[in-house]
């Protein structure tokens, strides 16, 4: 009876463990959309959670990883279409459109110009605050290599590194806060 | 605590996050309160109505104990005390 009983201790001891591994607090965002209005958004929410001491992991993927480039670098040998992607896609964070109201660039503009005027950090400080906090970047290198993206071209970020679908899950699966965007 | 207990607190930093936006209040209460020791005060002064919520929930995340607010005429003074 008693060995029973150690024994069923042993196995809800081992279960209250993998709970609390899957439980972490920790928001993981996988973020597929590159308007600038929800890029935005994600940084905003990453870096109230930074500043709460949350662990905080980025997965960009898709249109998102225009706001990842940097307009200053380019990349060599890339074929005709995705030289064409990277002509049509916004080059960088400061680049991108509104979801809605774009009107041609103006509606961008426009909101920059309110942000600057209500104290609201711009895109860039943002970042390097996302940095400073520890704020962890995953590239999805599949989508990357899709839309003819390099690595050469991406921003210089202290945490930045390149996985795909499964890195995500596996950090989702242990964070206690997970979003798509 | 209400505004005569809080005004006689010692304080030991206060940071003026006055202007900025959410989240730039709680991102300098954040920073601030890393450069006090366990169980000091710290005054945030912040113009943005929201902060008022975001602090003491911030507070009670990180274990700080949320003291109170002083409104006044354009800015809120919190204070809260460091775990």
């Amino acid at each position: 009876m008693d060995i029973d009983i150690e024994k069923e201790l042993e196995q809800l001891k081992k279960k209250v463990a993998k709970l609390e591994k899957n439980r972490q607090d920790q928001l993981s965002i996988a973020i597929v959309s590159g308007d600038m209005d929800k890029v935005l958004a994600t940084m905003i929410i990453s870096l109230a959670a930074a500043a709460s001491d949350t662990k905080v992991k980025l997965f960009f993927s898709f249109w998102a990883l225009s706001a990842l480039r940097d307009p200053k670098k380019s990349a060599k040998g890339k074929n005709f279409i995705s030289t064409m992607f990277g002509w049509m896609l916004p080059k960088g964070r400061n680049k991108l459109k509104l979801s809605k109201m774009n009107m041609m660039g103006m509606g961008p503009l426009m909101i920059k110009g309110l942000m600057r005027k209500q104290n609201v950090m711009s895109l860039d400080e943002m970042f390097k605050q996302a940095a400073e906090l520890g704020i962890e970047i995953i590239v999805c290198e599949m989508s990357m290599n899709l839309m003819g993206f390099k690595k050469e071209e991406m921003i210089d970020y202290p945490n930045l590194t390149y996985a795909g679908a499964g890195t995500f899950i596996a950090e989702a699966s242990q964070s206690s806060v997970q979003f798509f965007i | 605590m209400n505004a005569e207990e809080l005004k006689n607190l010692t304080v030991k930093q206060t940071v003026d996050a006055r202007g900025t936006s959410c989240p730039g209040p709680l991102l300098a209460a954040k920073k601030a309160v890393g450069e006090i020791e366990s169980g000091e005060i710290l005054e945030v002064l912040s113009s943005d109505e929201g902060t008022k919520n975001d602090i003491p929930k911030w507070c009670d995340k990180m274990d700080h104990e949320f003291l109170g607010i002083i409104e006044e005429d354009s800015y809120s003074r919190l204070f809260l005390k460091k775990a």
